[in-house]
């Protein structure tokens, strides 16, 4: 058991229109979360600290954050690998709520915005619609996404300019375009042709850097920039 | 301030019942999807290893046989005919997920690939089949992605983070539900000809478990204090790989990949316990054999108190195919190289059999035989009852999407035959403005996450994996304590916004009052049968148990009736594997 700090970004508006840090020195073991801390703050410590979580192994996106500056889910970061003090903000570029918890619609409006969902014609097919093993694997990367935000809210574009898709919103884009079944590549794309589509990205890879599902995201754009100049998904 | 809302369905949960539910009834009836958190962070995501459906793409098979393996697998306890329901549609169930787009594994010849799974086998049980239709180890997540994208592709209308905590009824009709809105702290009142509940399970009365923190059996909790019994809820599932101490699941696939459970003398054990199936056999049978292995002292580790899941004679290129996920679980959080160091596992609370009682379109029942009209429930907080007393692996998977599709089409046809909603009682959202005026105002010399680990363990150690009549009454009274205490809880967030400490109190008595049912339907069960073991009654006894329980609530007293299970064409037989 040790002892480590963390420098919590709060906010409440119902209290005061301003934020502020505050520090919690609280016990951990080897092997604990940062969700396990966070967690301790609330049960024992302060009651009022809010954020969102769910299934606490990195698999429901809930609880993306910021943290020591860097955008991380809370149950898929130990503290061993966070040092003795740790800074926790909400993300960036999302308005924040309370805490460390953010208005998540603008980026949901993105996702929708983009078509997420199989488009074909004609008649469905009485058996399953067939996929070759290697037409299944050219879009295995993007189906990994778990929508927590933490790609497009890492993006320095974003954070200037919330007009602006985001990384996750192309993501689910090339999760359908490079999809052997699906026939919407053409309209996805020209959704993304848009001022505030693809070619917004500066391929800073900060998106690729905090996907906490290691998804090569700043490729995943680059490829549909490709898709959109050279005519083939 | 009170706001209302008419719909013709309300479905409460947006996991992969809700949501299946939604897309029948949201293209047949105005509805609306009530959820408290947001649809794609329901646990229908964590499921891992697949969902089982007879295709015959790799090796023959037939719904029949999976039938038979549903059956025997919940130990016979299983409603047969809904079983057969499930069998049967669950191919057309899998085949749809993929016209959705469910990006399934595919075989050389382009068709869904599929794998072995716990209990699941050819022929009656002569050998285990390849019957798991999967998506690597994150089959649950596409479901629920695959879903959720198709909500959006209809225009399902959801309310995301909106609580509900309490189900109307006037004159024994459904008339609607209340919520509690997050964001604001308001209640709204939602009016319904049909309301289905699809909000899960209650795992979080045990500590040890698999499940999310948002886990604490809602809609079980909502029901039963409006006076609709609790079905089965002794049978409680552990899942036999769960990473030691933390829960988190390692999925049933690993083992159908080839991976081995080890005890500390490096023993494949499972061959003394299940000669023909071995490491796949089902659940409750592994779960026991573990803890009967860390009990004859052959435990691993410096407390003897876990055992091995062995993947290390897998090359390294199937398990990051097939495996990435779980392989990355035990990097993360254990620090140990699945390819190299065997992964230390204990069995993991993870599935109700048992939940609110309803017939093969979901439809809600009073007692025996009685339904409620305008209720549904469809997913793990139903019991239709297609797992008996054991559920096999991937068929909850199944379960959702063939009980949420036909809970969605009955939902939407009992609204569309009513011409006029049911009546809101007076004061509709009185209870719930009672419950939460007394948590904001319990003075908190209680805490509310000190009663939730003191319930937690005292579940792990008096009423998991092995059970007396001594541990139960044990925990029983440990339960009625922890009720009285829970009397003295208050919150320090005197907020309206985002008030989540006080959702954790509410929470926190729904896990109180299943953890009681649980207990107290144990007790009564005089015998040992699929997940509910006890060591002072170790025998199946068809005579006297081979019927469902159903737990009602009577004051602060749970009164336990009984209801026939349905047999139609296998009669119960020894169960070995």
């Amino acid at each position: 058991m040790t002892l480590v700090t963390l420098k919590i970004r709060r906010y409440d508006p119902e209290l005061s229109e301003d934020a502020f840090w505050q520090s919690f020195e609280v016990p951990v073991e080897s092997g604990d979360r940062l969700l396990d801390a966070l967690h301790h703050v609330k049960w024992y410590l302060d009651g009022s600290l809010t954020f969102r979580r769910s299934c606490a192994h990195g698999v429901c996106g809930s609880d993306a954050m910021r943290v020591n500056g860097v955008n991380r889910l809370a149950c898929k970061v130990l503290i061993k690998d966070l040092g003795d003090e740790i800074t926790v903000e909400p993300l960036k570029g999302l308005p924040t709520m309370k805490d460390l918890l953010v208005d998540m619609e603008p980026f949901f409006d993105a996702f929708r915005a983009v078509k997420p969902f199989l488009m074909t014609s004609g008649n469905a097919p009485t058996r399953e619609r067939l996929q070759s093993a290697e037409d299944r694997a050219r879009f295995d990367d993007t189906t990994k996404c778990i929508m927590c935000a933490a790609c497009t809210t890492a993006c320095p574009i974003f954070w200037n300019d919330d007009q602006y898709f985001g990384p996750q919103a192309i993501v689910m884009a090339h999760r359908f375009i490079f999809d052997s079944r699906d026939e919407g590549a053409e309209e996805r794309l020209e959704i993304l042709n848009d001022k505030e589509g693809v070619w917004r990205c500066r391929t800073t890879f900060n998106c690729t850097d905090a996907c906490p599902r290691g998804i090569e995201v700043t490729k995943a754009i680059q490829e549909v920039k490709r898709a959109l100049i050279f005519h083939h998904t | 301030m009170v706001q209302f809302h008419t719909y013709d369905t309300v479905i409460v949960g947006a996991g992969g019942a809700g949501m299946r539910a939604a897309l029948e009834a949201g293209q047949r009836s105005r509805t609306a999807v009530l959820t408290k958190l947001y649809p794609t962070r329901s646990h229908t995501g964590a499921a891992q290893g697949g969902m089982c459906a007879a295709l015959a793409n790799v090796e023959e098979d037939n719904w029949e046989w999976h039938t038979f393996d549903t059956v025997k697998g919940g130990d016979y306890l299983v409603d047969q005919d809904a079983a057969e329901v499930m069998c049967r549609e669950a191919i057309d169930a899998v085949l749809d997920l993929e016209k959705m787009g469910l990006p399934f594994d595919r075989t050389p010849e382009g068709r869904i690939d599929q794998r072995r799974f716990g209990g699941h086998t050819r022929n009656h049980g002569e050998a285990a089949v390849r019957r798991s239709c999967f998506a690597a180890d994150r089959t649950g997540h596409l479901i629920l992605q695959t879903l959720f994208q198709q909500c959006v592709k209809h225009g399902i209308e959801f309310y995301n983070e909106f609580y509900v905590l309490d189900l109307l009824l006037n004159g024994g009709r459904t008339a609607g539900v209340v919520a509690y809105e997050l964001a604001t702290g308001e209640l709204h009142v939602f009016q319904a000809k049909s309301v289905l509940f699809a909000t899960g399970g209650f795992g979080k009365v045990f500590k040890v478990t698999s499940n999310a923190h948002t886990l604490t059996g809602d809609g079980m909790g909502i029901v039963f204090r409006r006076g609709i019994p609790l079905e089965d809820m002794e049978f409680y599932q552990f899942h036999p790989t769960g990473i030691w101490k933390m829960g988190i699941l390692l999925t049933e696939g690993a083992r159908g990949e080839g991976g081995i459970l080890r005890n500390s003398d490096g023993e494949r054990f499972m061959e003394r316990y299940a000669p023909t199936l071995k490491d796949l056999a089902p659940r409750d049978l592994v779960s026991r054999a573990i803890y009967t292995e860390i009990r004859a002292g052959r435990g691993c580790g410096s407390a003897r108190d876990h055992v091995y899941l062995d993947l290390t004679h897998l090359p390294p290129e199937q398990l990051d195919a097939k495996l990435p996920d779980i392989t990355e679980f035990a990097r993360t959080y254990l620090g140990i190289e699945p390819y190299t160091d065997p992964i230390p596992i204990q069995p993991t609370a993870h599935y109700a059999m048992g939940g609110i009682p309803t017939d093969i379109d979901a439809r809600v029942l009073r007692n025996s035989t009685e339904v409620v009209p305008g209720l549904f429930a469809a997913g793990e907080v139903a019991c239709v009852s297609v797992h008996g007393a054991n559920r096999l692996g991937t068929n909850s998977l199944l379960d959702i999407n063939v009980f949420g599709r036909r809970g969605g089409l009955a939902a939407a046809a009992h609204a569309n035959s009513q011409v006029h909603h049911v009546e809101l009682p007076d004061d509709p959202a009185g209870q719930v403005e009672a419950l939460l005026q007394r948590l904001r105002d319990g003075g908190g010399q209680e805490n509310v996450a000190a009663i939730r680990t003191a319930l937690q363990e005292t579940m792990d150690a008096h009423a998991s994996v092995y059970r007396t009549d001594a541990t139960l009454r044990q925990a029983e009274a440990d339960i009625r304590a922890l009720q009285v205490r829970y009397e003295k809880v208050g919150v320090s967030d005197r907020g309206q916004r985002y008030n989540t400490e006080l959702l954790e109190a509410v929470e926190l008595g729904f896990l109180l009052d299943l953890a009681q049912v649980l207990v107290v339907s144990a007790l009564a069960r005089h015998e040992s049968r699929g997940g509910h073991f006890r060591e002072d009654f170790p025998t199946r006894d068809d005579v006297h148990f081979m019927r469902h329980t159903m737990a009602y609530r009577e004051g602060t007293d749970v009164r336990l009736d009984h209801k026939p299970v349905v047999q139609t064409r296998y009669q119960p037989s020894e169960r070995t594997y």
